[in-house]
């Protein structure tokens, strides 16, 4: 695939050393093109990293992209024990985690019963799921709140788990069914005939078989999870219970004018997820690619 | 085996808990929206059945009719930021060194929370301190625009966040897609003497056609249901410029506490999603499908 030399170079027929110097030429662009691309990406992330190692003074009075000769590390371990984000950090972490079990668990449970067993209303069960990533959040946030007001779920960490667990089934169950599909059948049958119950065929032979696309899913589902910001801030009122997408949202609105702390904060809220990607890098391109659908 | 693997009482074990799930957070709710549309309700008191009084004042609330030109501006422009990402995926599926961790490196922002790009955007275009602004006073421009707060400008504004954070989402698809492509049909049509373009356009385009139908819908859809980003950055303002439709929604039930128009407008957004994603399909619909090998 020479497609991207070919872009910039000149038509067939010209000579031959012409044609390679406009190839060096039609090279040299696209790189730079691409590279000035990722630039962009990286450039405010960069910034945010070295405004939170400044004081206001430094943020005002330093050119953008230059870091102050003491970086301000302080910053971190002051907002991390003031304005409660260690405790935003602890709720995102244990609720997420929470959501992501449950939400492969039931995922799962549906795949597996999709692609083994044979019952009638498979079609449109599947279609109920595939559809669902279609409905937009918003349109069920007032009746979910009426719902969660009536049962005594609103303030309470369950309702966010809960809403976190069913939007994100259908793309959990899109990414394990191709993965279900591809799995040969052979020992699953063997096991079977050996008269082993399909309780323990899950358990013990499927689930242990599908742990790499397990892990792509739940790496999938932490992202949206830990990131997840319209529930929480409908569902949840008391400070202590909400997560740190909210949190860090009340508390730079607090704090609007320390950019330090703010950007701290913000550095805080985001490195979970930049940690887990410099380790897990492929399997959030395989996961995204698997699940594409949902936007 | 047959008879084991059509056991009903374990099929419904591993089906009902997910199924009841869905059902009751998902689909109730949205048939709930519409019925709630119907009622006059302030999300505390009982509720009183109006009939369509509020899909009414719906149809003739000009705030409502601007966030919906709102939502449909950013889907436009969403989807035709769609060919410049299909540009930059032809160029990364062809023979480029480090094409692979660009395309992670571009994928970051997507990872990242809304909310934590909105205020990183929103110290980005701060008027006095902001990158972008001390960016432009060093070129020597002066009076810079004080982005968020100018009504020309707010959408404009916002957009380039949005751009910035999906771009690496849909390169990844379309390089995903261009790099399934058999290298052999791209080797026949060069050897019959296509130009790159000619192979790009009549070869590589239409054989990922499915997914690029896939991205403008979701690009379309995903416009329409912008809400995070726009909520933190500008609530909506300056004076509504920038009100989109789950905001205006957001913005009636929460804090105008008129659940029943909230409900309305949320069952009018549901209505626009499903329609436009119906839409796009029965658009782009094709007779002849495409044989890969």
């Amino acid at each position: 695939m020479k497609t991207a030399t070919s872009a910039a170079s000149p038509t067939a027929g010209t000579e031959p050393a012409l044609r390679s110097a406009g190839t060096k030429i039609g090279y040299g662009i696209l790189y730079f093109v691409l590279y000035s691309a990722a630039i962009i990406q990286m450039i405010p992330l960069v910034w945010l990293l070295f405004f939170s190692l400044k004081n206001n003074q430094e943020v005002f009075n330093l050119p953008p992209l230059a870091l102050p000769k003491h970086p301000k590390w302080e910053n971190y371990q002051n907002v991390w024990s003031q304005g409660n984000i260690e405790r935003y950090f602890l709720n995102s972490v244990w609720i997420t985690i929470i959501a992501v079990v449950l939400t492969i668990l039931l995922a799962s449970f549906v795949t597996y019963a999709i692609t083994r067993m044979r019952w009638k209303l498979r079609p449109l069960v599947l279609g109920l799921f595939m559809t669902g990533m279609m409905i937009p959040v918003h349109s069920t946030l007032i009746p979910l709140f009426n719902l969660f007001q009536k049962v005594g779920l609103t303030d309470s960490q369950l309702s966010i788990i809960l809403s976190y667990t069913a939007f994100n089934l259908p793309i959990t169950i899109m990414i394990l069914l191709g993965f279900y599909y591809a799995l040969p059948r052979e020992v699953e049958e063997a096991a079977i005939m050996d008269g082993c119950t399909v309780n323990r065929m899950f358990f013990r032979i499927v689930l242990p078989m599908t742990l790499s696309v397990i892990v792509t899913a739940a790496i999938i589902n932490m992202i949206y999870n830990w990131n997840e910001f319209i529930f929480v801030n409908t569902f949840i009122s008391s400070d202590n219970l909400k997560t740190l997408t909210v949190g860090v949202q009340n508390f730079v609105g607090q704090y609007t004018t320390d950019w330090g702390a703010i950007g701290a904060t913000l550095m805080i809220s985001i490195l979970p997820i930049l940690i887990v990607f410099l380790l897990l890098s492929n399997k959030i391109v395989e996961g995204i690619a698997a699940g594409s659908v949902k936007g | 085996m047959d008879k084991v693997m059509s056991n009903k009482k374990i099929i419904a074990l591993y089906v009902l808990p997910a199924l009841l799930l869905i059902l009751t957070i998902i689909y109730t709710p949205i048939v709930l929206t519409g019925y709630y549309g119907l009622m006059e309700w302030d999300g505390v008191s009982a509720m009183s059945f109006i009939g369509l009084e509020n899909y009414a004042t719906l149809m003739k609330d000009g705030a409502f009719w601007s966030s919906v030109y709102h939502s449909f501006l950013f889907a436009l422009l969403s989807t035709v930021s769609l060919a410049v990402y299909m540009l930059i995926s032809l160029i990364l599926a062809g023979s480029i060194k480090g094409a692979g961790l660009l395309r992670k490196i571009y994928l970051i922002p997507m990872l990242l929370s809304s909310v934590a790009i909105a205020q990183l955007w929103l110290k980005i275009y701060h008027p006095t301190n902001g990158m972008l602004n001390a960016f432009l006073s060093s070129i020597g421009v002066e009076n810079t625009p004080a982005w968020l707060s100018d009504t020309k400008l707010v959408l404009g504004a916002l957009f380039v966040p949005i751009l910035w954070q999906y771009a690496g989402f849909y390169i990844l698809i379309y390089y995903a897609a261009l790099k399934n492509i058999p290298a052999s049909l791209v080797e026949a049509a060069r050897i019959d003497g296509a130009n790159p373009w000619q192979i790009a356009l009549k070869i590589k385009l239409p054989l990922i056609s499915e997914v690029i139908k896939v991205t403008i819908v979701l690009a379309v859809v995903g416009s329409l249901k912008y809400f995070d980003l726009i909520y933190v950055m500008t609530d909506g303002g300056p004076n509504g410029a920038s009100e989109v439709m789950a905001s205006y929604m957001y913005h009636k039930a929460f804090r105008g506490f008129d659940f029943g128009y909230g409900s309305a407008i949320g069952f009018f957004l549901l209505i626009i999603c499903m329609l436009a994603t119906w839409g796009i399909r029965k658009l782009t619909a094709s007779d002849d499908t495409i044989q890969y090998s």
